[in-house]
């Protein structure tokens, strides 16, 4: 059996929009009979990820395959980069301008909830080229 | 119980098989067949958007008929608070309680009163802080099949507490065995402003047997009521209201969460908005709400589809009451206390309405076909295929309720 593969845009400056790729998987894995405890681990994460991808990249893309037994997603970007992956991974640490954080978002959680929620998470950072985060959860049965 | 009996039926005659009913269903439970709108009853929850939009009047509501309260000896009605909401300039709310008597109601108990202890009862759990937050109000049983239905995951946020109408008819009954009338004599009707209760009420949603006899229609009785009322006028009226205000409120959409005395909550109605609020509580981005309260109508129960009255101009009514009630009127006793009935006897269970098969594998083969289908399809979301999207249209070919050929737009592409 092959993986499902799905591919998302994620439009970048766009709040309204952000969550309607995590949408689109939630939909799908609750199609497939995953247990809601999974799906609810795969919405918080990515959520998580396509906010930053709003906030920082302005937008990038979602490469969702689900097998039977787990799920990868890769969120791609071409943004301004991650300098210190390991400060940027610190609870509440936070690069998101004020317009952002008067709007609710940028409390400096993403990052930290995004490793939180999944099974093991990549972050692939350059500076000035982009940023790639690989998210895994597994459906233990 | 067959839910087909409960939530709304079709008038075939009226039905023209157009598709304003399928493109507004939130949960693509209807499909047009054979020129005419055809209902899924287990994805239905009873929202009442269908008979809200169609413009023909096919779509029929549920209810019990008025003339089913003679079937008992001693009859109690236990009117829903949007009822105070239907007429003009109600200077006291005893009017309506005294013609339902006229109307042939032996008593009247006021669902209200179920509020203001689901409130107080509500406030004793949030206090004793162990439920999971955002808590979500169980009030609105449209809601709650929507959470049944698409969000397994936050069926253990919902608050195990009944529907104010059930521990409205539950105290009913009670009363009057109390002062001995023969348990076999009673009936008790709820006078509902939604199929979603009729449904609720009448299978009694998450207890072992239902509260209620009969549940009747707002709207049936409306007119019924209007006649004695402007006959009853310049009487004296008998004191029969034992509601406070915060009850009422309850009608209204915001009501439910004045009653938990905090300000971390959050009201939301109408299908398309409470879909939004579910979503992002799965994504986790209202984890510091407290409260939810979400009613499937505009404006709340006021909004509900057996009413008569605009839910705008009824809310304004609901709040105009607020000179003429005390503040609250009912309290949980030392008797209350230990009450079952406040709570659960059989709590929501998931229902896989959703899900494409029970094997895994095969599931994944669906979904795989599905999305494949949905390339191929023009994207226009149309309707002319009987499906309320092309990616529902896609679904339905997997799931081989209907033929690819259905579709007669790929020209389109």
């Amino acid at each position: 059996m092959t993986a499902l593969h799905l591919e998302f845009d994620v439009a970048g400056n766009n709040f309204v929009s952000a969550g309607s790729a995590s949408d689109e998987v939630k939909k799908t894995l609750k199609m497939l009979g995953v247990d809601p405890a999974f799906v609810r681990k795969v919405a918080i994460a990515m959520y998580e990820g396509e906010i930053n991808m709003v906030i920082h990249a302005g937008g990038g893309k979602a490469v969702v395959d689900i097998f039977p037994d787990r799920i990868v997603i890769v969120l791609e970007d071409h943004g301004p980069g991650i300098p210190d992956i390991e400060l940027a991974m610190k609870d509440g640490y936070s690069t998101a301008p004020d317009a952002v954080r008067d709007l609710g978002f940028g409390a400096g959680m993403g990052l930290p909830n995004m490793k939180k929620y999944t099974d093991s998470m990549n972050i692939e950072s350059t500076v000035g080229e982009g940023t790639t985060v690989t998210m895994v959860v597994n459906f233990a049965r | 119980m067959d839910k087909s009996l409960h939530t709304v039926t079709l008038d075939s005659d009226k039905c023209k098989g157009c598709i304003a009913c399928m493109k507004r269903c939130p949960t693509e439970a209807i499909r047009v067949r054979n020129g005419k709108a055809k209902v899924h009853y287990d994805r239905c929850i009873g929202c009442g958007e269908c008979v809200r939009m169609c413009p023909h009047q096919a779509k029929l509501p549920a209810y019990d008929p008025f003339e089913d309260i003679f079937k008992y000896k001693y009859r109690i009605a236990v009117p829903a608070p949007s009822l105070f909401g239907q007429f003009n300039n109600l200077e006291d709310v005893n009017l309506v309680l005294n013609a339902l008597l006229e109307l042939g109601f032996d008593d009247v108990f006021e669902v209200a009163r179920g509020a203001e202890l689901i409130s107080e009862e509500t406030r004793n759990l949030m206090r004793e802080g162990k439920l999971k937050k955002p808590i979500i109000s169980s009030a609105c049983p449209a809601v709650l099949e929507l959470i049944m239905m698409r969000y397994h995951s936050l069926l253990s946020h919902v608050i195990d507490l009944v529907a104010p109408a059930d521990v409205a008819l539950r105290l009913a009954r009670e009363k009057a065995e109390k002062e001995g009338v023969p348990p076999e004599d009673i009936g008790v009707f709820f006078i509902s402003p939604c199929p979603a209760k009729v449904y609720a009420l009448k299978t009694g949603m998450g207890l072992n047997k239902p509260a209620a006899d009969g549940v009747l229609s707002i709207g049936e009785l409306y007119f019924k009521l209007l006649g004695v009322m402007s006959h009853l006028k310049d009487k004296p009226l008998k004191q029969l209201s034992k509601t406070g205000i915060l009850g009422v409120r309850w009608a209204a959409s915001g009501g439910e969460s004045l009653g938990i005395y905090q300000n971390k909550y959050l009201a939301a109605d109408g299908m398309e908005n409470i879909n939004n609020v579910l979503k992002a509580m799965e994504d986790g981005s209202l984890n510091y709400i407290d409260f939810v309260e979400l009613g499937a109508c505009p404006s709340g129960c006021v909004g509900g589809v057996l009413n008569v009255e605009n839910p705008f101009v009824a809310r304004v009514r609901i709040r105009a009451l607020r000179d003429k009630l005390p503040p609250v009127a009912n309290r949980l006793t030392e008797e209350d206390k230990p009450r079952r009935f406040y709570h659960w006897e059989c709590p929501p269970t998931p229902q896989d309405v959703y899900k494409l098969d029970s094997d895994f594998a095969v599931a994944m083969e669906k979904m795989q076909r599905i999305e494949s289908i949905y390339k191929s399809l023009p994207h226009l979301d149309c309707g002319a295929c009987g499906a309320p999207s092309c990616r529902a249209f896609a679904e339905d070919v997997a799931r081989g309720e209907t033929t690819y050929e259905m579709c007669t737009r790929r020209d389109n592409q």
